[in-house]
């Protein structure tokens, strides 16, 4: 560590920075190193070269395209199309019902407090001494590398009458015929769960990383003060890694107002388990409105501006210092 | 690794192609050649039968064309989302030399996407179903097969139920089913409601309750048709009253159409409405489970008309297209007419062959023997009706309003059948004002 620090020596980059000393400045840049290399201001943005290209191409652009279509009539086959102005938008906002699918996504906000709870939870725990710890890191965070239209068909047999679900149940001594999928007040319940099942070890993940950056002699400091778990968590593990808990609920929020992939696969929005997303999809490729569905997408991306906007002003991004 | 970088290639040209499409479509139309050797070229077929790409049954016969062409080598593209890709797909240039026209397409789009066939007073003496694809006089698809409606059963559970004759009459069958209920183990009638694409075959029963083939048309011109009398209303009041009833499964939103087939052959489901191209598929269930595949029989519509006769539509399945932008368009028309007069696969899949004239296959005997009248259904103003549907976003075609429908009516949404008739009717009318202008 401390060979590395030497061998980069007092030159390049603090003396390169503003806070350098005057005299370390040289009028003319030096080159680095042996000197065989030059500098050029481009360099990084070549370095940056592939992911813009790809974030152009498949973020930017898209985007920009569909901003074009929701002020036209397209159909999504039709070689031509016709400017109707801000018609789509008029007809989204006369028709209130289009918003009444995002009740749905309520159910899915609630459960996603529920999962960044739980990951807290399992991310403190693990990252203290625990037998088989890496193993249940494992087992957690298992779910979300599973495709998720695999996870909708497992749990489709999870949630049958009679079925994994049910059996389980029995089990523990709960008996009871439930329709998971099929009664309404469930179904939503049902596919939040499964959707906490599977991003719970996500945020497992990013707790623990945040979580291991604290320095251990805090804890040490704590022990020695008599401060037991729940304090140690309270008043250093949790003001520690407030970014990453504040990341997880923006996260969540825009997540549960963009929930699709569960709930299509499983229900195709069947039974009032239509979200926002898959009524939009609805609209595109059953319907034919492809102008309509492009403005509601692009509603749908100014509310979660908006609601990212507020929750940053309401909780600042501050940094933390450790230690 | 080789196979991912081909994937990237193959996306990108996609991609591109994508970009440079649009518009400019040649309009040169698919003629018959007259001279077999003549015709050459490498033509790919799209097809939703992947079981038949799989198992070489296509193979077998592009074997036999490749004896009469023998320039022609022909290639089979399964798609397994047919509607779902195809569609997308036509955005571009690249969509096989071949292809079955996607079902949503409105058939006034047809001229854009593919090639004339031909006139329809010509084709129209030879195939059935050519005003399916009839733009001003020009045929663009030719189907190889056609569908009756009606309801698939087993005849056996029904015998154990004590029913032996076809009900006449929605409250016979209410009465049947209940008897079903009552006497043996056996659900019914199952929705299919989860994979939601049976639900829709019930719409290709638009016609039968009336006997009328002009039924489907006059949808253009109705302004409630889910008012009393009218098709809609009987047909989606028989689903509504047998699920109101509990005639159905208990869970419909965990069926599964892979396993309703052997639920149906081996006597656990006593009915399901589906086209009769569904028969020879639940046989092959039965007989998979060890049960005989004669106990499946095929059953009208149960309302019989002013006349006292059970009715049932023949509509076409599929309809073969040639791309308007392939180079080998004789090559295309060649396959097309081959495989649909002379390649028998009508006949292997006991299926109604389009061909004017050729018998009912024997799962279709009883409703000839029984005197089921076999109606066409007109298809002049299909695009304005699928215009006014789209645009009331009711969508008679995809499955959502009638696993609402099924919902309000096992008391999971609100409403009853009357309010959700009303509220059909009320989309249909607003948005069929628009249309009219």
């Amino acid at each position: 560590m401390t060979a590395l620090q030497k061998d980069r020596g007092p030159g390049s980059p603090v003396a390169a920075g503003p806070d350098a000393p005057p005299d370390a400045a040289p009028p003319v840049r030096t080159p680095r190193g042996r000197g065989t290399r030059r500098y050029w201001w481009f360099t990084p943005w070549l370095y940056l070269l592939a992911p813009l290209v790809l974030l152009v191409t498949f973020t930017y652009l898209p985007i920009a395209d569909m901003l074009g279509y929701s002020f036209t009539d397209w159909d999504g086959i039709s070689p031509t199309h016709e400017n109707v102005g801000a018609e789509n938008y008029t007809d989204l906002f006369t028709r209130p019902e289009l918003f009444k699918v995002f009740l749905v996504s309520g159910v899915y906000l609630v459960a996603s407090f529920v999962q960044i709870a739980a990951a807290l939870y399992f991310a403190t725990v693990l990252s203290f001494k625990a037998r088989f710890r890496n193993l249940f890191k494992g087992i957690l965070f298992f779910p979300y590398l599973i495709n998720g239209v695999a996870i909708g068909f497992v749990f489709l047999y999870f949630f049958q009458p009679g079925g994994t679900l049910d059996s389980l149940l029995q089990v523990v001594g709960l008996h009871g015929h439930h329709l998971w999928l099929g009664d309404p007040d469930l179904v939503n319940k049902s596919l939040a769960g499964v959707s906490v099942w599977r991003y719970t070890g996500l945020n497992m993940v990013l707790f623990l990383g945040a979580i291991q950056s604290i320095p251990p002699h805090l804890y040490e400091a704590a022990a020695l003060d008599g401060a037991n778990s729940w304090q140690r968590f309270r008043h250093i593990i949790a003001p520690s890694i407030k970014p990453i808990i504040s990341l997880s609920v923006i996260l969540a929020i825009s997540g549960s107002l963009a929930v699709f992939e569960i709930p299509y696969v499983m229900t195709g929005g069947a039974n009032g388990s239509e979200t926002f997303v898959i009524q939009t999809v609805k609209l595109a490729f059953k319907f034919d409105k492809v102008g309509l569905a492009s403005a509601s997408a692009v509603v749908l991306l100014v509310l979660i501006l908006i609601v990212t906007w507020i929750q940053r002003r309401l909780v600042p991004e501050e940094r933390v210092e450790l230690s | 690794m080789r196979r991912g970088w081909m994937a990237v290639a193959a996306a990108t040209m996609v991609v591109l192609t994508a970009c440079s499409s649009g518009g400019g479509s040649s309009s040169s139309a698919a003629t018959a050649a007259a001279d077999p050797a003549k015709v050459s070229g490498d033509i790919t077929v799209l097809t939703n039968r992947t079981d038949q790409v799989t198992d070489g049954t296509l193979k077998k016969y592009a074997d036999e064309f490749t004896k009469l062409y023998p320039n022609v080598k022909v290639k089979f593209e399964g798609i397994t989302d047919y509607e779902g890709e195809v569609k997308i797909r036509m955005n571009t240039e690249n969509y096989g030399d071949v292809l079955l026209i996607p079902q949503s397409l409105s058939v006034s789009r047809y001229p854009t996407f593919f090639s004339s066939l031909g006139d329809a007073s010509d084709l129209s003496r030879t195939f059935d179903w050519t005003d399916y694809a009839n733009v001003g006089g020009k045929v663009y698809g030719l189907a190889n097969i056609g569908v009756a409606t009606g309801l698939v059963y087993n005849k056996a559970v029904w015998q154990q139920a004590g029913i032996t004759d076809w009900p006449t009459s929605q409250q016979a069958f209410i009465d049947d089913l209940k008897a079903v209920k009552a006497r043996t183990q056996a659900t019914p009638y199952y929705t299919n409601y989860h994979d939601g694409w049976p639900l829709r075959q019930w719409t290709d029963s638009v016609g039968v309750p009336s006997c009328d083939s002009k039924a489907k048309d006059a949808l253009a011109t109705t302004a409630e048709p889910w008012a009393a009398g009218k098709d809609l209303n009987a047909i989606d009041g028989l689903l509504y009253s047998a699920v109101h009833e509990k005639l159905t499964e208990d869970d419909p939103t965990t069926t599964n159409w892979e396993n309703s087939k052997t639920l149906l052959g081996t006597g656990k489901v006593a009915t399901m409405a589906l086209g009769s191209w569904a028969i020879p598929q639940i046989q092959a269930a039965a007989k998979a489970a060890g049960q005989n595949p004669d106990d499946i029989g095929y059953m009208p519509f149960p309302q019989a008309s002013s006349d006292g006769k059970l009715c049932s539509v023949v509509q076409p399945d599929y309809k073969y297209a040639v791309n308007t932008h392939s180079s080998h368009k004789e090559a295309a028309r060649a396959w097309i007419d081959w495989f649909i007069t002379k390649s028998g696969s009508a006949q292997a899949e006991e299926a109604i062959s389009s061909v004017k004239g050729t018998a009912l296959p024997s799962t279709l005997k009883p409703f000839e023997d029984k005197g089921v009248r076999m109606i066409p259904q007109a298809q002049e103003q299909s695009a304005v009706v699928s215009k006014i549907d789209k645009g009331a976003e009711i969508g008679l075609d995809t499955p959502d309003y009638r696993q609402k429908l099924v919902d309000i009516a096992r008391g999971a949404a609100p409403g009853d059948r009357n309010s959700y008739f009303a509220e059909l009717d009320k989309k249909w009318s607003e948005s069929q004002k628009t249309v009219a202008g």
